[in-house]
This record gives C-alpha cells, sequence and structure tokens, in this order.
C-alpha cells in the first residue's frame, strides 16, 4: 500500500497547519514526521486518517481518492498519544472491539474473533493481560495494546501520533526498538510522528523533517544528519554550533574577524555557519580557523563538553574526546572538520 | 470521623428513628388499614409512578442537553448552562405558580394544548410536567463533569476501528457515562418522590387522582391524625430507601467496570 499527499493545505482560523505539502509514502515504509510542535506533523497524520479535513489537497492511498471516505471507510489503523482505550472495556474487548463492529455479513464468528485477538495479544506479547482493565496497565502496556487494537482490522496502513510521547525516556527506548521488529515482522506501510530526533533517526527508513507547515527535508536517517538541506534542519536535527557569519566574495567573515574557511557555493550576505559540535576539533593556539579560551568542562559519556569563549565574543559547546586534555583558562585553537553554510540570518 | 458520624445521625438518623418510633404507636392492623386504603394507595401510586415517569425523561432529555452544552459552542451557551439551575435556586411554590399559570386552560401553553384536548393544568399531566421541571438539574448536573472528562479521541478512535456513529454511542459513549446517568437518574426520581411546592399548585389534588403523597401527609397531620402521617411517611421512606439503593448498587456494578485512571 502506498500513500500520496499532493499539495495539502490546511489552516486552523489564521494559523496555517499545512501550507502545501507533497509526500509519497511507498509500500512497506516506515516513515517518520520529525518536526518541533506546531510543525503541522500530527495535523497531516490526521488528515491522511480522515479524522481532519484539508482545504485543498489531495491524499492517495493505494492510487484511490481517500478524501472521498471517513475514517470509518478507510481502513487505517491509528494509534493515539495518549493511547485512547475503551477504559470500560477489558484489554480483550478492546482489542476485538474493531472486529464487533464489523457489519454483519463481513463479521468473524466468536470463535474466530477470539482467535485473532489472541494472536493479535501474542504478538504485542500481552497475551497474559487479556482480562486486565486498562486502567490497570502500565503506559507503555497500554501503548502496546492500543497498538494491537488498531490491527485487529487489518488495516492497510498504519499511523502513529507520538506512540512514545506519553513515556519515560527508558520504556520508549524499549518500545522504539519493538516497533521497528515488529515492523519488519508485518511489514505494513507505516508513518508515525514524533518530535524526537533519536526516535526518528532509530526507527524509520526515512525521515520527514517538517517546520511551519512545510517539509524542509525527506532522507534516510543518514541523509538527514549527514547532509541536512536547511538551517533548519541542521539546526533541528543533532546538535549543532551555530554561528551568524558574513559571507563576501568566498571569503567568511565571523564579526569582522575573517576566517580560514571556504565559502563553497555559499550565496554572498549574512549567513549561518554551522558545525556539529564534535566537528570541532581541539588543537594548540593558532592552529584552527578559531581561537577561544576554555570556560567549562564537563564529562558527558565517551565525551567531554567544553563551553568556549570565542575571540569576538560568542561563546560555543564543544564535544571533545575524554583524551584531549582540557583546562579551564587555556586558549586553544578549533577547526572544524566539517562544516555547513546557509544564507539567511 | 466520629464528627461525621455524630453529625450524621443528628442530622438524618435520630429524625428518621423518631419517624419510625411514632408509627410504631399504631397496631399492626391499623398500620396495614391505613395503607391499603384505596386513597393512600392511589397516592403512593401518583407520586412513585410519576416520579418514576419524570425521571426517565429527564435522564433522555437530560442527556440530550448535557451533549449539547458540552460538545458544543454554540451562541448564548454559557446562559442556557445557567439556566439549567433555575429549577435548584427557584422557591418551589414559585415555579408551581409559574407553571400552574403557563399550563392552565387560558395560559401560553395550556390553550394550544387546550385546543388539541390535552389538559395538562390539575390533572395527572400536570404533576408529570412539574416533576420534570424540578429533576432536569440533577441529570445535567451529574452528567456534565464526566462527559467533559470524556476524551474525544476515544470517539476517533472508535470511528478509525470502522465503528458507526450509532455503534461508538452504544458501545464507547453510553458505557462510559453510566455510572454518572444513573446517579442522575435516581436524584432526579428522589427529588420528584419528594417534591411538594411546585406539585400541588398544578395538580389539583383530587383524592385518588391527583394527589401526591406527601400532599396526603400534609392533609392527614391538619386532620391531626398524626399516625395516618407517619405511616405514609414510613412507607415512602422504606420504597425510596430500596429504589435509591437499587440504583446505588446498579451504579457501584456500572463503575466497577470502569476502575478509576
Amino acid at each position: 500500500m502506498t500513500i500520496e499527499v499532493k499539495n495539502l493545505v490546511k489552516t486552523f482560523g489564521s494559523f496555517k497547519a499545512l501550507d502545501g505539502v507533497d509526500l509519497k509514502v511507498d509500500s512497506g515504509e516506515l516513515v517518520a514526521l520529525l518536526g518541533p510542535s506546531g510543525s503541522g506533523k500530527t495535523t497531516l497524520l490526521r488528515i491522511v486518517a480522515g479524522l481532519d479535513w484539508p482545504d485543498s489537497g489531495e491524499v492517495l492511498i493505494n492510487g484511490e481518492d481517500a478524501l472521498a471516505q471517513g475514517a470509518r471507510e478507510r481502513h487505517v489503523g491509528f494509534v493515539f498519544q495518549h493511547y485512547a482505550l475503551f477504559r470500560h472495556m477489558s484489554v480483550f474487548e478492546n482489542v476485538a472491539f474493531g472486529l464487533r463492529v464489523q457489519p454483519r455479513a463481513i463479521r468473524k464468528d466468536e470463535a474466530a474473533i477470539r482467535a485473532r485477538v489472541k494472536e493479535l495479544l501474542d504478538l504485542v506479547q500481552l497475551d497474559w493481560l487479556s482480562d486486565r482493565y486498562p486502567s490497570q496497565l502500565s503506559g507503555g502496556q497500554r501503548q502496546r495494546i492500543a497498538l494491537a487494537r488498531a490491527l485487529a482490522i487489518e488495516p492497510r496502513i498504519l499511523l502513529l501520533d507520538e506512540p512514545f510521547g506519553a513515556l519515560d525516556a527508558k520504556v520508549r527506548k524499549e518500545l522504539r526498538k519493538w516497533l521497528r521488529s515488529l515492523h519488519h515482522e508485518i511489514n505494513l506501510t507505516s508513518i508515525f510522528v514524533t518530535h524526537d530526533q533519536e526516535e526518528a533517526l532509530e526507527v524509520a527508513n526515512r525521515v520527514v523533517v517538517m517546520d511551519k507547515g512545510r517539509i524542509e527535508q525527506i532522507g534516510s536517517p543518514d541523509d538527514v544528519y549527514e547532509t541536512p538541506a536547511s538551517a533548519f534542519v541542521h539546526g533541528f536535527i543533532g546538535e549543532s554550533i551555530e554561528l551568524p557569519v558574513q559571507v563576501e566574495g568566498g571569503a567568511v567573515r565571523l564579526g569582522d574577524r575573517p576566517l580560514a574557511l571556504a565559502a563553497g557555493g555559499a550565496a554572498p550576505g549574512a549567513s549561518k555557519l554551522f558545525v556539529r559540535r564534535h566537528d570541532m576539533l581541539v588543537g594548540p593556539p593558532g592552529s584552527g580557523a578559531f581561537e577561544g579560551a576554555v570556560q567549562h568542562v564537563r564529562n558527558f559519556g565517551p565525551v567531554q563538553r567544553a563551553e568556549i569563549a570565542l575571540s569576538g565574543g560568542k561563546t560555543i559547546e564543544i564535544d571533545a574526546p575524554r583524551d584531549k586534555e582540557l583546562r579551564v583558562g587555556d586558549t586553544i585553537g578549533l577547526q572544524p572538520r566539517r562544516y555547513r553554510i546557509f544564507a539567511g540570518a | 470521623m466520629g464528627l461525621t458520624l455524630s453529625w450524621l445521625s443528628v442530622i438524618i438518623l435520630i429524625p428518621l428513628a423518631g419517624l419510625f418510633l411514632k408509627s410504631l404507636e399504631l397496631s399492626p392492623e391499623q398500620f396495614w388499614d391505613i395503607l391499603t386504603s384505596r386513597r393512600t394507595l392511589n397516592a403512593l401510586r401518583v407520586s412513585f409512578g410519576l416520579a418514576f415517569a419524570a425521571a426517565s425523561v429527564n435522564l433522555v432529555m437530560g442527556s440530550v442537553i448535557v451533549w449539547a452544552l458540552v460538545r458544543y459552542r454554540f451562541p448564548g451557551r454559557r446562559l442556557f448552562d445557567a439556566i439549567v439551575d433555575v429549577p435548584f435556586a427557584l422557591p418551589t411554590a414559585v415555579a408551581g405558580v409559574a407553571l400552574t399559570a403557563l399550563f392552565a386552560e387560558k395560559g401560553w401553553l395550556g390553550a394550544p394544548l387546550a385546543a388539541l384536548g390535552i389538559k395538562v393544568a390539575f390533572t395527572p399531566v400536570g404533576i408529570f410536567v412539574a416533576m420534570i421541571f424540578i429533576g432536569i438539574p440533577f441529570v445535567v448536573r451529574t452528567v456534565q463533569p464526566v462527559l467533559q472528562d470524556l476524551d474525544p479521541e476515544i470517539e476517533e478512535a472508535a470511528g478509525s476501528l470502522g465503528a458507526s456513529r450509532w455503534q461508538t454511542i452504544i458501545r464507547v459513549i453510553l458505557p462510559s457515562l453510566a455510572p454518572a446517568l444513573l446517579t442522575g437518574l435516581a436524584l432526579a426520581f428522589a427529588r420528584a418522590v419528594g417534591e411538594y411546592g411546585s406539585v400541588i399548585f398544578i395538580a389539583g389534588n383530587l383524592p385518588n387522582v391527583s394527589e401526591i403523597a406527601p400532599l396526603l401527609i400534609v392533609i392527614r397531620l391538619s386532620e391531626f391524625r398524626y399516625a395516618d402521617a407517619t405511616a405514609i411517611a414510613v412507607v415512602m421512606l422504606v420504597v425510596s430507601f430500596v429504589i435509591i439503593f437499587a440504583v446505588n448498587r446498579l451504579q457501584r456494578w456500572a463503575q466497577s467496570r470502569i476502575p478509576a485512571r
């Protein structure tokens, strides 16, 4: 099943939630919609599910016009951030719900429903909770039940709205791995929304980065991390050092200090220089494009994070290997191993 | 704890015990005769029967009103929300006079209804109308907070799982509201059974036809037949208690299926 969205526009009052979005998801893909809150990612997902309607644009599921159908006819599995389980039903009945409300003509008999629910509870590894009520489950268990419930109707596609957003960090990490292997197992075309870049990069085959109702970049997790298409993507994904610079005639200036960096193809004018924190290499004074004084050093797992006051006033944070000796007060040289310049102030 | 119990005893239990003691002045035969007299039976039937009918109507109409107040944004919504409390706040006698004027044969509603051959004022229908009027806030106010808490996402979930609107209401929304609906029903019923002020104006108070049990108690008291009055009162108390208790059990059962979050 493929999902295709063409020139989708949606406004809430004067707020443009979606501003001309085009996206194509191939069969069997697991795509992450990644962006800050208000970027329109949830709105896009809800429109694909039929829970919201666009002002204009097209939604095609497997080549068919989905906007001609309501949520009920679309046969889409939807998982909500806050689970939206039916509180008055046992886990078993929650999962069975989609099977029980089918039109009589195609409804399975009780034995078949039981078998199917059992199968799904096995799939999410929670068959032993069958008789419990949602309030008796942990957040992670609730979300797995919600997923089993969504899968019960054998949906054509699966949509997940911040599925792990309400869970604590440890459970979230477990469920990420679990979701990826589950997707591998059932191979259902899926889109999930998240504001957590780590989650998107770890789980998805492809990442769609959104901001202000527009798609900023679509690419593999490696693409969006290694070659960000815009200043927004560079700033949003991974930890970056961001410096306002001037590009003039192929040279780059920070304030009134010329930097020994090639402007590459960057257009002249006010620009932004981005460097990953761990791409700033430390050397003796005068050895790099930048020079600065070490102000703070803290150890962060495999790296040490240092706060450097650059000559010229700006303070940046870099990640250096633990074996590099950094002392507060030292003056050091810094050379970016890789950097990118984007036009615009 | 001790304070709660003593306070409850003083306010509720001691007066009730007094009632029972007073009725003990009657011999069992006398008690039975009073209760099985045609007038008493009819009064009890009118009170309980109409109260139950009115509470049922309130259950349905109250749910509709709550739905509109909680789920829709329309001009004047806050005003309507406030109006729901009017039957609470209005002195019951004022309500009775107002309803009587409205439904009397020359009243605004009474005249067109009379043209259709329906007489409301001074008939059991009038009692029914008054009981609906005073009971409606109980249903609305008990169900409202529960419906407000009900996450609209569960309806979307039901829809995306293929449930029709009707199936969503029957299988998802109503079961979630059931405990609150039952409480509202019980409260509206209890209020209607005990209602006196607004009913006696509109009822016409014909013995055996439109005479409610509380009125019969007052009549017996004014005739200095205190024991008769307490006998009727005891029966009302017991029947009310049994009904409220039953509804309470039903509500606990419904509640147990929705454990607290």
